[in-house]
């Protein structure tokens, strides 16, 4: 058998395992976002929405939608990856691929399709909800989709890497408790950039997230705070730039390999 | 054809710590092959370097021919390890962590699914399949590493303590079964404590202490270079007064004789004095093992020469 078609054997046997893992744990993993986002819709959008009225041209509640979508993608897709790959690192069952020939490749592939399988699942099920709440179009759906799976992608990546640093359970809570929440409740998720004093607009322009709420929803509105060509740059770049970390440090054996 | 060939092997771990100092050994095809020394001598750490779980300083390894530095994925293939400690999840079921595995190896899942059939069922655990692996005794854990180790079909098994904390008759019941799947054609190296566990199954033995080989032989001719061994008779009561000229000898309690016997001088002139003195003996039986005497008389050996210098 050839080396790829091996490869992709081991690819789609990392993949089956870890959809396994957060389906067996259907209740803590899949339940819960749809529960928040629903209290979400409820509070900031029917309750407090309607005294807000139209942001960026459109209802508050057609606005806030896809950066909620984009919200339950971030924190699950990070959140996978990252408790997966810990348990595994701390279980030591991380043995089972690292003795084997899957390359590293295969291995960041197979839990960014594990990662990115529980994002889809999850920004569905969110998506439904919000038909409860709203009338929801879509202008790009090739946008929708880019920047979705770009955006899985990117925070899999995160939570592998933190899953590598990580030495106990409390290092891979840190940074989604410490970054990845004020930077996503600051990335526009909540209201239009241009309501800020020019500022705090030109340095919320330094948060990433930024980019990929706001191209997520030119995907759904067609119209954003930033560029969409702007936001698929910065998405690739931060992509390039986290898969080479990963790379590195899966092949250097960093954190796993004595 | 070598199965594994080592040469150089240095490990120096952060902080400074050489755990192998330039060890050469080398394992021929279809061999049984033991790996003895006592805790930190370098065993894991050997194993760990081979299955490329750590990092080597420097040296060579090559498993079939496959060399560690240039052809990692195809040495990965050849080997099945059986780790000192579980490493599989404890959440998953039986057949999910083989299959798994296997996958790793880029075996197709339908075959994996086959194959796990045929070694879970050899190892006893096919009933157990679908239980998740933490509700399996601590046996049962074990041959589910072996049943694991087995599934992408390696040419090499490597068993670091695999009978660890495992009891008598399962220990015997893997010792039929590796037996079994090294008279098939496996390679097998294994570590281990019981030295009997060695002397039963492998013809060739390695012995390590303080990262370095102190001896690599076979079995058989290790066992030749002990001259000496320690018997203990049972007595029938009532003769703890009977001497047995020429040997050393003494009474640990008033029915048990504990008597040195050179190997070229035999047995005869302690059972005919003992005859004659009326003496009945009941039973007999070597006091050690006697690959044990020979291991701790070769690391003491190894330790003095270390000192010396």
């Amino acid at each position: 058998m050839s080396h790829s078609a091996s490869n992709f054997i081991a690819l789609k046997t990392i993949w089956i395992k870890e959809c396994t893992r957060f389906l067996r744990i259907w209740v803590q993993t899949l339940v819960p976002p749809a529960i928040t986002m629903t209290l979400y819709f409820v509070i900031f959008g029917s309750i407090v929405g309607e005294r807000i009225g139209e942001m960026s041209g459109v209802g508050y509640m057609e606005f806030i939608v896809p950066g909620l979508i984009m919200m339950s993608v971030i924190t699950n897709s990070y959140s996978n990856v990252a408790s997966s790959f810990f348990s595994a690192k701390f279980q030591r069952n991380i043995e089972e691929m690292l003795v084997s020939p899957v390359p590293t490749s295969v291995i960041i592939a197979g839990y960014i399709g594990g990662g990115m399988a529980r994002a889809m699942i999850v920004a569905v099920i969110v998506t439904c909800v919000s038909f409860l709440f709203a009338d929801i179009q879509i202008a790009h759906v090739g946008y929708v989709v880019l920047t979705v799976v770009l955006t899985s992608t990117l925070f899999c990546l995160g939570g592998l890497i933190n899953a590598v640093y990580g030495k106990t359970f409390d290092d891979i809570s840190i940074v989604p408790t410490f970054v990845l929440t004020p930077l996503t409740y600051l990335g526009g998720v909540f209201y239009s950039v241009s309501l800020l004093p020019e500022f705090w607009q030109k340095v919320s322009m330094a948060n990433p997230v930024l980019y990929m709420v706001n191209g997520f929803r030119y995907g759904f509105l067609g119209q954003s705070d930033v560029g969409i060509g702007v936001a698929i740059a910065v998405l690739v770049g931060f992509n390039v730039l986290f898969f080479g970390v990963a790379y590195y440090i899966l092949e250097k054996g960093i954190g796993i390999r004595s | 054809m070598k199965a594994l060939e080592i040469k150089g092997l240095r490990k120096v771990y952060r902080g400074g710590f050489e755990a192998l100092k330039g060890i050469d050994l080398s394992v021929e095809e279809g061999d049984f092959y033991a790996l003895l020394g006592p805790n930190g001598a370098g065993k894991s750490t050997t194993i760990g370097i081979i299955s490329s779980l750590v990092n080597k300083t420097a040296g060579t390894v090559s498993v079939f021919g496959y060399d560690l530095d240039t052809q990692l994925a195809d040495l990965k293939r050849q080997i099945g390890l059986v780790p000192q400690e579980f490493n599989f999840n404890q959440f998953e079921t039986v057949q999910q962590i083989v299959v798994n595995q296997a996958g790793y190896y880029g075996v197709p899942r339908q075959l994996a699914k086959e194959r796990s059939e045929k070694y879970l069922k050899q190892l006893g655990l096919w009933d157990k399949r679908n239980e998740p692996a933490r509700s399996l005794s601590g046996g049962m854990k074990r041959r589910l590493m072996i049943a694991r180790a087995l599934l992408h079909e390696p040419k090499l098994l490597i068993l670091d303590e695999p009978t660890a904390g495992v009891d008598i008759e399962l220990r015997r019941s893997m010792w039929d079964y590796l037996t079994k799947i090294n008279e098939q054609g496996i390679t097998i190296i294994l570590t281990t404590h019981y030295l009997e566990e060695a002397e039963m199954l492998c013809r060739n033995i390695g012995i390590i202490d303080a990262g370095q080989i102190v001896e690599d032989t076979s079995i058989k001719r290790l066992l030749a270079t002990l001259s000496r061994e320690t018997f203990i008779l049972d007595i029938e009561p009532g003769h703890n007064g009977a001497t047995i000229d020429g040997f050393n000898h003494r009474w640990t309690d008033d029915h048990t004789i504990e008597v040195e016997v050179d190997k070229d001088a035999g047995l005869n002139r302690v059972f005919e004095q003992l005859s004659e003195q009326q003496v009945k003996v009941l039973s007999m039986r070597n006091k050690a093992n006697r690959l044990e005497e020979l291991f701790v008389s070769m690391v003491e050996q190894g330790r003095q020469k270390e000192a010396a210098q």
